[in-house]
């Protein structure tokens, strides 16, 4: 099944790239869900994360950087019979891309955000990210960077994203059931996950992530609580793994009759009569 | 009476802002519509919500009329800094409306009807907002317009709110008994209603772009608001649910332009709309667009910069950013409707070029041609065709959605479409979507997309001469100065001087041998703008060597056709 899902060309990540684990997950849940791919589309920005749909074969869009979401977004509106996912770099995402973030948290429209939070910025050759800890040497920050990292989660939540999950490229098989549940939700669907970056972040690594998380699954959270998320993701060292958080909520499109029956792209344009439009102008 | 005022002439209201300038301007323009008569309105006000000096004009005339006028024959003052402001340019013989009370007495030289505002207010129980309808009333008296005729504009405007237009009756009756019971001596200006006069439509250039682009079929809209293009946002909200569109505010135009694009991608027709400042931050995504060959339709409605600048005036600053805006090479095409039923139209041919064109459409408009109402025929959309260009059929295996072809157009296939599946790519990309940076293919790439822009510039038509084909001098424009231009052709007529108006509207790709055959073929040429640098004329010398002398007005107020006359003769008879 899997062989449907491969392009004419390879990965050129590095060796032992965490990508390669979320791009295994990403094509093993739209496999387990059964998705026709040409019923998939995948929005990528840029970064390292960002040539990502030359390597699945659904149809793609890579964009330019940050700006993921608001495309993504607005090709599910067009037509939300389209399963839509966007992935996501840190620095993409969180940097250039942070307002459509929490913008998309709160808008809730029906589709999957992926980000590959590696903290660093490895396509331009390691200078600190959003999500660097304090302190994180670079090539931008020699003397260690003075900033606060950015809590992804805690601002989705606090934004009103209505699924928020975090996985781990290291465990590729725990991330493809968190991005089958992300997928499946009905809403907008965010899951951050740690993604080493075996060149320029020699902290946070597959080691680190290991001796560093827990799974949730079994650990007694409740998912539905959103103070118990709001509490899971201020939890670092170790961090959680997992659904933090899943309601049902309403979505942008339910305050759309426009797009009830039909989707937008269905919908011909023919003949269109603007003359009960006109008399207004009488 | 002197005859040729009848059914010709300026009014204009004025007063601080949150006293309803815009609303009683509008009506009137209305009343005069229904009698007949052409109108053509211009605002001026600040960007402030309250207080400031606003304007209304409306200029009305039994010909059609494409420009706003300079004299003023009735002057509807709501406060004093109206009269001190404008007295001076009443025409001889015009009057002032005023409210003693709040002015003061007035000196001016012009027929007085002062008129009790605030006390008429107390006599009928009305809000202060209601003072701009007692002016209204007593100016249809004033021009001997039939109560009716306003009562009818009231309604209009008003429309379901029947308890609003009942008050808006009683106070324009009110201001129209008062001055019919105290001031037998009316104006030299009159509206004589012309019953015989087709029925028109009152509306705004961005009236036009929006009922253009639903006509077109355009099924998503993504607009971050700002002057001057808001009441397209506006105007498309409203018609959503009735029409099927989508319509967001986005959290910023970034957003705006890139959901666009994700819509058109996904094979809707899609517009986003804003001015030079919002353009500034979508600068990235016109060429994401050009780059993956996605339509894409942008209203920009410029204003006076740098900068924040002038919010709320007008200017024709942009046209340089418009043609090189986002980094790289990529085609474009920018369209420069010149008034309203050019409005309309480009925001309908936008969507069929950008789609058969598969690249991004800029309509350059301006704040002028935005927010004027004209009368005008009801659109007319009988043959009106929807051209989407080309599709894929359902193929199998990869699908080359770039595939290279003579004039740079290739197939497009949709998300959900079996056999179409390929990527769109920022990066450069092979004919299926595929990175490369192989240099043979870089350069295909390349020229592929640019070579489109040949096979537009053939379709597209040539700019149209108005006016005399023989002519002492020859005006080029663009842009909303058309009305202005066009109307100052008939002034420097009556002043002995034969001039022309050549308006480029497709502005590029450029008619660089239409345009260098007219500058070659006349006597005297200049090119009329309201920027400061003359970016056209740096257009036409670049595009056809040929240098050409330049009139700029850059105060952030449009050319009135009395100015383009005078300074068109200043410059004729070496001035």
């Amino acid at each position: 099944m899997t062989m449907a899902l491969e392009t004419k060309t390879n990965p050129t990540w590095c060796h032992g790239c965490g990508n390669y684990g979320i791009l295994g997950a990403l094509k093993g849940a739209i496999n387990e869900l059964g998705l026709a791919p040409h019923n998939v589309l995948i929005v990528a920005g840029v970064g390292c994360h960002g040539h990502e749909p030359q390597w699945v074969n659904t149809y793609g869009f890579q964009t330019i950087h940050g700006r993921t979401l608001p495309l993504a977004q607005a090709a599910k509106l067009a037509n939300h019979e389209l399963t839509v996912i966007a992935v996501a770099g840190d620095g993409d995402c969180l940097d250039e891309g942070m307002s459509h973030f929490i913008h998309a948290c709160r808008r809730n429209i029906d589709m999957t955000l992926l980000v590959h939070n590696n903290g660093v910025f490895g396509l331009t050759t390691g200078q600190t990210s959003p999500t660097s800890g304090k302190g994180f040497v670079s090539k931008s920050t020699p003397f260690g960077s003075p900033e606060q990292p950015v809590n992804a989660l805690a601002l989705a939540l606090e934004a009103g994203a209505s699924f928020v999950g975090r996985g781990f490229a290291g465990d590729p098989k725990h991330l493809q059931e968190l991005v089958v549940k992300a997928i499946k939700h009905r809403g907008f669907s965010l899951v951050e996950i740690f993604q080493p970056c075996v060149v320029w972040n020699k902290v946070n690594t597959y080691d680190f992530w290991r001796q560093n998380t827990y799974k949730l699954e079994g650990a007694g959270h409740n998912s539905s609580s959103r103070e118990a998320a709001w509490r899971k993701s201020h939890e670092k060292e170790p961090w959680p793994l997992g659904v933090l958080y899943q309601t049902t909520t309403q979505m942008f499109t339910d305050h759309l009759p426009q797009i009830a029956k039909q989707t937008l792209v269905k919908q011909p344009i023919g003949k269109i009569d603007i003359k009960p439009l006109l008399e207004e102008y009488s | 009476m002197a005859a040729e005022k009848v059914n010709n002439f300026v009014w204009l209201i004025g007063g601080e802002a949150g006293y309803g300038i815009l609303t009683a301007g509008e009506i009137f323009a209305r009343a005069c519509m229904h009698a007949g008569l052409h109108v053509f309105t211009n605002t001026e006000y600040p960007s402030l919500i309250r207080g400031g000096h606003n304007t209304f004009m409306v200029r009305a005339s039994d010909q059609e009329i494409n420009a706003h006028g300079e004299k003023i024959d009735a002057l509807i003052a709501l406060n004093k800094e109206t009269i001190e402001r404008h007295a001076h340019e009443l025409s001889t013989g015009g009057g002032i409306i005023f409210d003693p009370e709040v002015c003061g007495e007035v000196s001016a030289k012009a027929k007085l009807y002062p008129v009790p505002f605030t006390k008429i207010l107390a006599d009928i129980g009305a809000e202060r907002i209601m003072l701009n309808t007692i002016a209204l009333g007593a100016s249809a008296a004033l021009l001997e317009l039939d109560f009716s005729y306003l009562e009818k504009a009231i309604a209009k405007t008003f429309g379901k709110k029947a308890a609003v237009v009942k008050q808006n009756i009683v106070a324009a009756q009110a201001g129209y008994s008062y001055i019919k019971n105290n001031f037998p001596e009316k104006l030299d200006i009159s509206i004589k209603p012309i019953k015989s006069a087709p029925q028109h439509i009152l509306v705004t250039g961005n009236d036009a772009l929006a009922l253009g682009a639903v006509a077109a079929g355009c099924k998503f809209a993504a607009i971050y608001p700002m002057t001057p293009t808001s009441q397209v946002l506006h105007r498309l909200a409203a018609w959503q649910q009735k029409h099927n569109i989508v319509v967001m505010q986005p959290e910023d135009e970034i957003a705006g332009i890139n959901a666009a694009i994700g819509a058109s991608f996904a094979g809707v027709r899609s517009l986003t709309a804003t001015s030079g400042g919002g353009f500034s931050l979508m600068a990235e995504a016109l060429g994401m667009a050009g780059m993956t060959e996605t339509p894409l339709v942008v209203i920009w409605g410029q204003r006076p910069g740098p900068s924040t600048g002038l919010p709320t005036r007008t200017a024709q600053g942009d046209l340089q950013f418009a043609l090189h805006a986002s980094q790289g090479e990529f085609p474009r095409i920018v369209l420069a409707p010149g008034d309203i039923d050019e409005c309309f139209h480009a925001a309908h041919e936008a969507f069929n070029l950008a789609e058969r064109w598969q690249l991004p459409v800029i309509i350059l408009v301006d704040k002028h041609v935005c927010e004027c109402y004209k009368s005008t025929t009801p659109f007319d959309t009988r043959n009106l065709k929807i051209d989407r260009g080309q599709f894929a059929n359902a193929g199998s295996g990869e699908f080359p959605r770039y595939k290279i072809t003579e004039n740079g157009v290739s197939p497009r296939a949709l998300p959900g479409q079996p056999g179409g599946i390929f990527r769109a790519v920022s990066d450069e990309h092979d004919e299926y979507g595929y990175l490369t940076e192989e240099p043979t293919t870089c350069k295909a790439m390349n020229d592929k997309r640019m070579r489109k822009l040949e096979y537009i510039a053939r379709e597209l038509p040539e700019p149209v001469l108005y006016g005399p084909a023989k002519a002492g001098v020859t005006i080029i424009g663009w842009g909303s100065t058309k009305g202005s231009v066009l109307d100052a052709l008939l002034l420097l007529q009556a002043k002995g001087i034969a001039a022309n108006f050549l308006q480029v509207y497709n502005i590029w790709p450029f008619h660089a041998a239409a345009v260098g055959r007219v500058i070659d073929q006349a006597k005297a040429v200049i090119c009329l703008e309201q920027n400061a640098t003359g970016q056209l004329a740096s257009l036409i010398r670049e595009q056809t060597g040929k240098a050409v002398d330049s009139l700029l007005k850059y105060d952030g107020r449009q050319w009135t056709p009395e100015q383009v006359a005078s300074a068109v003769e200043n410059r004729v008879k070496g001035v």
